[in-house]
């Protein structure tokens, strides 16, 4: 299967299983996502379970919590992450705090999927990476895929899980993993082992990385496409790199990040979004607080700049080979 | 101001910034409010298309006259047993208020929000709604809890968030949350309720359930994009829900001309939704009442959703931190020419030979008194501390309940957070 694929067989898997699942979002229903990833499943469960909205964020998550409030699991599509935006207010005043706020009364079994990431020439309302907004709000997870197992795995694992969980999907690597070297032809994903994705059901559990590659030089943290990118570069270069896939951003999973950096003594974190405030901050941070007898280096960061997503200048933007290699590299000269 | 490019033919244009029509020191003037006679208006059947409510949307749904009789097709014929039992809650509402109102002055708790002249929005309509339907309130409508018989003492042990406070002192007090009273949790941030109400409605269409929704917003908060959008999706997918807007005329200091309220009515909203709308006197418990009902019919018979204008006013300030006489003449509420919900009420159980001089002196004291026990037993359960050292909570409850399972960074920051009282201790 293709990412698409794998979030496609997820809802069918869990709408299948329980009847308290429904989809909807903009474009979800009968026409089955703008990227397909909704596809048959209005005609298979209904358009009470699979429908269209309006559009609009803020009513898709305000109605959605209201759902999930009643006892429903929705799975509840942002056609793109650049417009989560309208509905920020739902997501950090209300479903990140219902049940603090409530004492435990009101959970919310809710999920949020939606499209993310650059590198296909979207421009500024096509392309940003806002996981660092989600990852600053208490009471919210987010969790970002790499491959289609893990999507798939992940995205059931979301749906099950008792607290409101955002899904960002990179659109990038929908139809096959992207390694950053944009000049070449894209491989599909069917020659990749992630593409083996089961039919039936099976979750990867929140909360935890992936090793996606053993080394002893430096460790190398990213997610979302940014994995099959340092994957690519540090081949290139012929660096022995420890890979980690985050894959949850909140919670993190620090032991695994902890134990490969001890090892490795350096640290490099990778990310699309941009710099300042972005999620790589707060990897430095940990890293830097947990490991600091250990790092032979300074942690150093491979990120998008500190502007907006550009349209004609993507290539110089987005952090490819050339800036992932050369991070690395003065993480491993001192 | 004056704009530096002039094109002569063309005059100049101004902005338009509604005023109110008396600010303090200001005769208080409430003549341009035209309402129509008691029983005057029709009452359509429950499967009335929403464009056959347009003219009730420009008008006022009112069952009592100022002689306290109940008329007209509104008239919900209750019995004398019902109407008493709608009066003695909203008498609870005013003294419940009454009593919190002075803890705040006193430093027992540090906020408080009463809903004086709006207890009949709250009351009468959760009188008129099933037990189990659900009730998505703003923070003025304190009336739904204790119409529905939510222990008042548990109410006050949230205002003190002390140790029996069942939101363990994580809420602001007011911000009452129950799942067992059909009591949606309360939030700070305006309008968010209203989407989440049509959501909860939606979810019960989905499950074949009969159970609907009542939501509710201010005047003010209807200028929210989540209005909006609760309105579009109630209209869209013809939810059984009840959208209340309780316009009391304020929205802090700013009259409802400021929400949009100036040259239309709120009502008016639901007729461009293609949502049946009503606009009621809500300060007429009978009235409240009927158009709850007849909304709630609607809803249970799949027939879509009703947006209901409680036309009201706001007697009090808007909290215990605000002072109205700074932007509005003083004792403006006791002139609003819709009266009192609770004399209305009161007159009509009069007239009608149910109520009497003897009774009321007897309710007035039972309620008093009952008020009273209740606040001495959540005193008992302390009230707002202050310190930073000695809380009403086991502190460690702070982590507990931002997700289902405490994450390690959650778990490092309580300990922490235990470390640091130690240290305070010493």
């Amino acid at each position: 299967m293709n990412m698409i694929q794998a979030i496609n067989s997820a809802h069918d898997v869990m709408m299948a299983r329980d009847d308290t699942v429904i989809a909807m979002g903009e474009d979800v229903g009968f026409f089955g996502g703008v990227f397909r990833a909704t596809e048959h499943l209005q005609k298979k469960y209904g358009s009470n379970r699979c429908f269209d909205t309006p559009i609009s964020e803020n009513g898709i998550i305000g109605t959605a919590i209201g759902m999930a409030a009643y006892g429903l699991k929705p799975v509840a599509e942002i056609q793109f992450a650049d417009y989560i935006y309208p509905a920020f207010d739902q997501l950090v005043s209300e479903a990140a705090r219902m049940r603090y706020r409530t004492a435990g009364e009101w959970n919310l079994s809710l999920t949020v999927r939606s499209p993310y990431g650059g590198g296909i020439f979207g421009g500024q309302t096509h392309s940003q990476s806002p996981e660092s907004l989600f990852a600053h709000v208490a009471g919210l997870k987010t969790v970002i895929p790499s491959n289609p197992y893990d999507a798939k795995g992940l995205l059931i694992a979301a749906i099950e899980d008792p607290d409101p969980v955002l899904f960002f999907e990179p659109k990038r690597i929908y139809n096959g993993p992207f390694d950053g070297f944009f000049d070449r032809p894209v491989t599909p994903w069917a020659k990749h082992p992630k593409a083996e994705v089961p039919e039936g059901h099976y979750t990867v559990p929140l909360g935890k990385a992936a090793v996606v590659r053993e080394g002893e030089a430096v460790t190398v943290i990213a997610y979302g496409t940014m994995v099959h990118v340092v994957l690519a570069t540090i081949e290139a270069e012929g660096i022995d790199a420890e890979v980690i896939d985050l894959r949850t951003i909140l919670p993190i999973d620090m032991d695994t990040i902890e134990e490969s950096v001890k090892k490795t003594g350096r640290c490099v974190v990778v990310h699309e979004a941009t710099r300042t405030g972005g999620f790589g901050g707060e990897l430095s941070a940990l890293v830097q607080e947990r490991c600091f007898y250990h790092l032979e280096a300074p942690v150093e960061r491979a990120t998008g700049f500190d502007t907006p997503y550009p349209h004609s200048l993507e290539w110089a933007y987005f952090p490819g080979p050339i800036r992932i290699g050369t991070a690395i590299k003065k993480a491993l000269e001192v | 101001m004056t704009s530096d490019i002039e094109r002569p033919n063309r005059p100049a244009l101004s902005l338009h910034v509604p005023e109110p029509n008396a600010r303090p020191g200001d005769e208080i003037d409430f003549s341009h409010i035209v309402i129509p006679a008691a029983g005057s208006v029709r009452k359509p059947d429950v499967s009335a298309s929403p464009a056959e409510t347009h003219e009730l949307v420009y008008s006022l749904v009112r069952v009592l006259d100022d002689d306290g009789n109940a008329v007209g097709m509104w008239d919900p014929r209750l019995d004398p047993d019902q109407l008493r039992r709608i009066y003695r809650d909203m008498v609870v509402v005013r003294i419940f208020d009454d009593r919190m109102y002075r803890a705040q002055r006193q430093g027992k708790t540090s906020f408080y929000m009463k809903s004086t002249g709006e207890e009949a929005v709250a009351v009468a309509a959760a009188h008129a709604l099933d037990r189990e339907d659900m009730t998505f309130p703003t923070y003025r409508q304190q009336g739904i809890l204790v119409a529905r018989g939510y222990p008042l003492r548990d109410m006050m042990c949230q205002v003190y968030s002390n140790r029996a406070d069942p939101l363990k002192g994580r809420q602001l007090p007011i911000m009452y949350s129950s799942r067992d009273y059909g009591f949606f949790t309360i939030s700070g941030n305006l309008a968010t309720q209203y989407p989440q109400a049509v959501g909860w409605a939606m979810a019960s269409a989905i499950r074949g359930d009969s159970r609907i929704a009542s939501a509710y917003i201010g005047d003010g908060s209807t200028a929210e994009g989540d209005f909006h959008a609760a309105v579009t999706f109630a209209g869209v997918y013809r939810a059984p829900v009840i959208l209340n807007i309780v316009n009391n005329q304020w929205a802090i200091s700013s009259f409802s001309g400021i929400a949009g309220g100036d040259l239309t009515t709120f009502a008016a909203r639901a007729v461009g939704y293609g949502i049946a709308g009503l606009r009621v006197d809500g300060n007429d418990p009978l009235a409240v009442f009927a158009a709850t009902r007849w909304a709630a019919d609607r809803a249970r018979l799949n027939l879509g959703p009703t947006l209901i204008e409680m036309f009201t006013y706001r007697v009090e300030g808007h909290s215990t931190s605000d002072d109205p006489s700074a932007y509005r003449p003083k004792n403006a509420g006791a002139a609003w020419p819709l009266g009192d919900p609770i004399a209305r009420l009161k007159q009509h159980l009069v007239v009608l030979g149910e109520w009497d001089d003897a009774r009321e002196a007897d309710l007035l004291e039972t309620v008093e008194a009952e008020v009273r026990a209740a606040q001495r037993e959540a005193e008992k359960q302390g009230t707002l501390v202050t310190s930073s050292i000695e809380f009403p909570q086991d502190v460690t409850t702070m982590f507990e309940d931002v997700f289902e399972q405490m994450p390690w960074h959650l778990r490092e920051q309580q300990a922490q957070m235990v470390a640091e009282l130690e240290a305070k201790r010493k």
